[in-house]
């Protein structure tokens, strides 16, 4: 059927893109000035000669261009992301470790930004040209318009320093020694700021989105039918406008699924988040390019993995591809 | 109704556009008002706001001028955010029309290269190529244009894919036009105002980014930034929470007045297409 | 037929609807009185523009934002529709007043079943419980005449035709037996046999329950066919208000007359010579298949827009290509411009073969033959001046600009809207736009013009000018044309041969007046009996 046909597609396509990104990753490392494996190595393998000896090697430097694609592409594909010098362990390890903490985050986040972007925003729409509906359009401007990471230190200034309510950094309270419920409580309180902040941003778009799609499903033909059969207004503007409304909304959430990824290696910098965000923080300044490639690479099959689910929503909530024949 | 006048009636664009006229002014003065470098360490670290004249924003962790680097940093994010956003519609423009005038398999091939650029997370793709190009003002450039052009070239695909059966394209391929002058003439000046608002939206969304990258330490190291300046004093924030602050403002600021004038243009542009059609 | 002494079910008095300020006038309907009585259809007329569909709005308390009744009162059943809150318009509604609108593509909500729909109007009233609501939406399904109705009640919106759709309206519309339908325009979408065959339906309804039915057109055939009285409206305002009959016999105003007039009345053509023997057009054994890529949302299709066409057209003749929808007959018309490419078969013009040229070659052999289109709105590019536009054609092929532009103003002169070339499109009418693209295409001096439902888009009356000008053209130009036409009525008017087609297969071929005349194909009768208004005409004749 077209639904399980769209997610044979939709993953077919997936794995094209991945392999895509392996590729643009060995371009990336030919491409940059200088010796490769001193690049992978980073400022602090580069005086390392038996580091840099074992980099050449894995990845054939001394050999045609196409054995040393066919070895990366090969390894990469083995779930070999090779080494990182500065950490002492290997690339999939220190990111797996770190996944976790970067799923509830972006996560939490998600799931919070679009729940009330979608609200603000059909309030926005039914309350069009009235004051409360012009401050939810102007807050929603607003927050669209803060840098994500200055939100960020503000709230830690506010929140954490000033007011003392909330934990400014880290996941869970260290030595506390939590388990069971008071853990899921301790890491709970440590998620508020940056989840809150993350989505913020994100909420601002959704509010926007939602707004303007409301208002354009509301120009439809079919709510003057509505209208015509005697229905109440609520019922039409839940029924028929956000009904319809929602399609191009889980569209867009998909595409910002990116972005959020991207959003969180801001939030996690600024929170001492243990995830992968933070990782790629740590290895930025460490110039350790291996951790970075292989953080890009995970960072982008997530995105993935955000789009098929929305993929997924969509097909459920459109009968034109559900029961398309 | 004069395009000026339509724009005036929004009152957020307005004043939009006021703040953007402010901050170029700051950029244009600040060599005027600040000569020195403001890099240069003028007083104690950690000066205050408002305690020592001349130095209404106080001072950094190095006993630099917040104001200096704030009214210089004006001009670096300006420039990054024209000159990249110019960069991605040099690379988006032409894909997205050749993509949608010809259709089929250019269009596929193109289309296909385009979502790649749009799956792969803008941000850390960003970090990822300043850092190995090593970060200037010409790889933070690029970097942004990399990552901002496939909307340009989507938008701008949609807009030829609708407008190329027009009936007056139609007409104009039947009087033997060549495909050169269809696509300059007949269809690209009508896809202009969707391009303009669109960009004046990709100029803030590229000072956001270029902010965020600097703050992450991967800013021009001969430039003085906004973002730089919030990540150099996100450690003693405890200390002194205005060294953030004020650069995070001027970002806000800067993006919001942006967002307001594209928000205009837009209104100031599109009645007409439709006044047109209807 | 109706009692004029009864009282009417609805009755409005001195009504006026007010436009936003900006508008092109202060009123769209002003001082406006008719009375609609039970059991009887009366018809609100009038061309685009006339304000025919603003007092039912007003009635269903419908009004689009920022137009409101600015005086007088319309009483249903006792009470001032007009002065009720939206709360109490909301309870009449859909039980006692119902509406069916003009898109039956876009007036059903695409996410939801057709029977949830349906059941949606007992749910508004509060009436029955989910099983009967069901039960009722078959019974209703059935009546209305959809096939399979078991079936249909489960579909959503996107798996049934134009003609399904408008019959779920129309059961909606009738599910709680509303003492008033208000049509508005709700057969203008659709083909002519299915025009028919809903304009039965309404008819058949209304008698079999005895409800007033308000039925707003802009086409007199359509109130031949099921009108009791007819309300002809012009700028707001009544011209004219009557018994159909005698309305449509005798109109005592103008404007009504000028209106009947310029309805291609006179079904049956005279019979034309052609000039000379010479064919221009040869089309033979035509074939063009379209193929929709599998993509994600739809499996792969192949659509057989032609097959295996075959026609000549003689220098000097004006051949009516005409069909429903989907016939094939738009795309027959831009292969033979070639804006597409045939699969296989012969296209040649003049002898010379132009269907396999291709790149350069083409857009050299181009001028040869020109195109008017449909869409006046589209047609022209808004950024260009209307002199420029005509000129732009013979610029492409050397002329010089001068030249070209001074040739231009010749052509505007001719298709008479002398001295505008230094105009833009939106300076100018739906009309007076289609003059200008027929001077566009007369720039090129072409061998054949294809004209694709070019008077289509237009008002009656418009459209009666656009071709008296195209007659008037092809005297002075001895221009070759090939019609294109869903209307029979239009299509009788001005073509010397008739081409039907259906399903990408042409059906019957012949001089027009045989084929008016003496049809030799069922699908051809069918066609010529579903042209509203025609047995009145006829019977006029």
């Amino acid at each position: 059927m077209l639904y399980v046909r769209l997610i044979t597609m939709r993953l077919l396509k997936a794995v094209v893109v991945l392999f895509m990104i392996i590729i643009f990753n060995f371009v990336l490392i030919q491409l940059a000035p200088g010796d490769p494996a001193a690049i992978l190595a980073g400022e602090a393998g580069a005086t390392d000669e038996e580091f840099l000896r074992q980099l050449r090697e894995r990845f054939g430097l001394d050999q045609p261009l196409y054995v040393q694609l066919w070895r990366y592409v090969s390894g990469v594909a083995m779930l070999d992301f090779g080494f990182s010098y500065r950490q002492q362990m290997p690339v999939l390890d220190l990111i797996l470790a770190r996944l976790p903490a970067t799923l509830l985050l972006t996560g939490t986040a998600f799931v919070l930004s679009l729940f009330l972007g979608i609200v603000a925003g059909s309030l926005a729409a039914a309350r069009v040209k009235k004051p409360s509906g012009s401050i939810i359009m102007a807050l929603a401007l607003l927050f669209y318009a803060t840098p994500l990471f200055w939100v960020a230190l503000m709230s830690v200034v506010l929140f954490s320093v000033y007011l003392d309510l909330l934990p400014a950094y880290g996941m869970y309270t260290v030595g506390a020694g939590h388990t069971g419920l008071a853990l899921v409580l301790d890491v709970g309180k440590h998620l508020i700021l940056p989840a809150t902040t993350l989505a913020l941003f994100f909420m601002a778009i959704y509010t926007r989105m939602t707004r303007a799609s409301m208002l354009d499903a509301s120009q439809q033909d079919f709510v003057k039918t509505a209208r015509a059969k005697g229905l109440k207004n609520s019922v039409i503007q839940r029924r028929h406008i956000l009904r319809n409304a929602l399609l191009p909304i889980i569209t867009l959430a998909g595409l910002q699924a990116g972005q959020m990824v991207g959003g969180a290696i801001l939030t996690e910098t600024v929170f001492a988040w243990p995830g992968i965000g933070r990782l790629m923080f740590e290895a930025l300044q460490q110039r350790d390019y291996n951790l970075l490639l292989g953080i890009f690479f995970f960072s982008a099959a997530l995105v993935i993995l955000f789009n098929i689910i929305t993929d997924l929503v969509y097909g459920l909530a459109d009968p034109r591809i559900k029961e398309g024949s | 109704m004069s395009f000026f006048a339509r724009f005036a009636q929004n009152r957020g664009a307005l004043i939009g556009l006021i703040i953007l006229l402010t901050i170029i002014a700051m950029a244009i003065l600040a060599p005027l008002l600040f000569p020195e470098s403001p890099w240069r360490m003028v007083q104690r670290p950690f000066l205050p706001p408002m305690e020592v004249d001349g130095f209404p924003l106080g001072t950094d962790t190095m006993g630099r001028n917040v104001a200096a680097g704030l009214m210089h940093g004006a001009w670096v994010s300006l420039l990054i955010g024209l000159v990249s956003t110019t960069v991605a519609l040099a690379i988006g423009v032409p894909l997205g029309a050749i993509a949608g005038y010809y259709g089929g398999l250019i269009d596929d091939a193109l289309m296909r290269f385009t979502e790649f650029f749009q799956t792969i997370p803008n941000f850390a793709l960003a970090i990822v190529l300043v850092a190995i190009m090593q970060p200037s003002i010409t790889s933070i450039v690029l970097a942004i244009a990399i990552v901002s052009w496939p909307p340009v070239a989507r938008l701008v695909r949609a807009e030829f894919l609708s407008l190329r059966n027009r009936e007056y394209v139609e007409a104009a391929r039947l009087v033997g036009q060549s495909n050169t002058t269809i696509i300059l003439r007949q269809i690209l000046p009508n896809t202009l105002s969707p391009i303009i608002v669109l960009a004046s939206l990709m100029v803030a969304t590229a000072i956001l980014l270029e902010s965020a990258l600097s703050f992450l330490g991967l800013g021009d190291p001969n430039v003085m930034s906004w973002g730089y300046m919030i990540g150099a004093a996100r450690t003693v924030i405890r200390q002194a929470w205005w060294l953030s602050f004020f650069p995070g403002v001027a970002i806000l600021l800067t993006v919001l007045a942006l967002n307001l004038v594209g928000e205009g243009l837009d209104d100031a542009l599109n009645p007409k297409l439709a006044r047109e059609r209807s | 037929m109706t009692d004029s002494q009864a009282t009417p079910l609805l009755s409005l008095r001195n009504v006026s609807i007010a436009l936003p300020k900006g508008a092109d006038r202060a009123l769209a309907v002003e001082d406006v009185s008719y009375d609609v009585f039970r059991g009887e259809i009366l018809c609100v007329v009038g061309e685009s523009g006339s304000g025919k569909s603003m007092a039912a709005n007003a009635v269903m308390g419908l009004l689009p934002k920022g137009v409101y009744t600015s005086g007088g009162e319309a009483i249903f059943d006792g009470q001032d529709l007009l002065q009720l809150s939206e709360k109490q318009h909301r309870t009449l509604r859909g039980l006692r007043i119902g509406m069916i609108f003009q898109e039956p593509m876009t007036a059903l909500n695409p996410l939801m079943r057709v029977g949830a729909q349906i059941a949606e109007v007992f749910e508004a009233h509060g009436q029955f419980n989910g099983r009967e609501r069901q039960q009722k939406a078959l019974a209703l399904l059935t009546e209305v005449g959809i096939p399979d109705p078991d079936k249909a009640i489960r579909a959503y919106p996107f798996q049934l035709s134009g003609g399904q759709r408008q019959r779920v309206m129309i059961a909606m519309a009738l599910a709680l037996e509303p003492e008033l339908l208000i049509a508005d325009e709700p057969t203008t979408a659709l083909d002519v046999t299915t025009q028919a065959q809903i304009l039965e339906l309404i008819r058949d309804l209304q008698q079999r329950r005895g409800m007033a039915v308000m039925f707003i057109t802009h086409d007199f055939g359509v109130v031949a066919e099921i009108a009791n009285r007819v309300c002809v409206m012009r700028y707001g305002q009544i011209v004219e208000l009557g018994e159909a009959e005698a309305v449509l016999k005798h109109p005592s105003h103008d404007y009504t007359r000028a209106l009947i007039e310029a309805i291609p009345s006179d079904v049956i053509p005279e019979a034309r010579g052609a000039e000379t023997d010479t064919p221009l057009l040869e089309v033979v054994g035509l074939n063009k298949v379209f193929r929709s890529k599998g993509g994600l949302f739809k499996p792969a299709r192949e659509v057989h827009a032609l097959q295996d066409v075959s026609f000549s057209l003689v220098k000097g003749e004006t051949i009516g290509i005409v069909g429903e929808s989907g016939s094939g007959k738009s795309t027959l018309g831009r292969c033979v411009v070639r804006l597409e490419r045939p699969d296989s078969g012969t296209l040649s013009l003049s002898g010379t073969d132009f269907m396999h040229l291709q790149g350069e070659a083409l857009r050299r052999e181009r001028h040869r033959v020109q195109m008017i289109f449909q869409d006046p709105y589209a047609s022209l590019n808004p950024r260009h001046r209307v002199g420029y536009a005509i000129a732009q054609g013979p610029i492409a092929n050397g002329t010089s600009k001068g030249q070209a532009m001074a040739k231009a103003k010749e052509l505007l002169a001719l298709v008479g809207l002398d001295g505008t070339d230094d105009r833009y499109p939106h300076e100018f009418s739906g009309g007076q736009r289609q003059r200008i693209g027929i001077a566009r295409a007369l720039a090129m001096q072409p061998e054949l013009i294809v004209a694709d439902e070019a008077v289509s888009a237009l008002d009656v009356s418009i459209q009666a000018q656009i071709l008296e000008l195209l007659e008037e053209l092809k005297q002075k130009l001895s221009l070759s044309l090939l019609f294109i036409t869903h209307d029979l009525r239009v299509a009788a008017q001005i073509c010397d041969h008739i081409v039907v087609m259906q399903h990408g297969r042409i059906v019957e071929q012949g001089p027009a007046r045989e084929v008016f005349l003496a049809p030799r194909e069922a699908y051809t009768r069918e066609l010529l009996d579903a042209i509203p208004g025609r047995e009145h005409e006829l019977a006029d004749a």
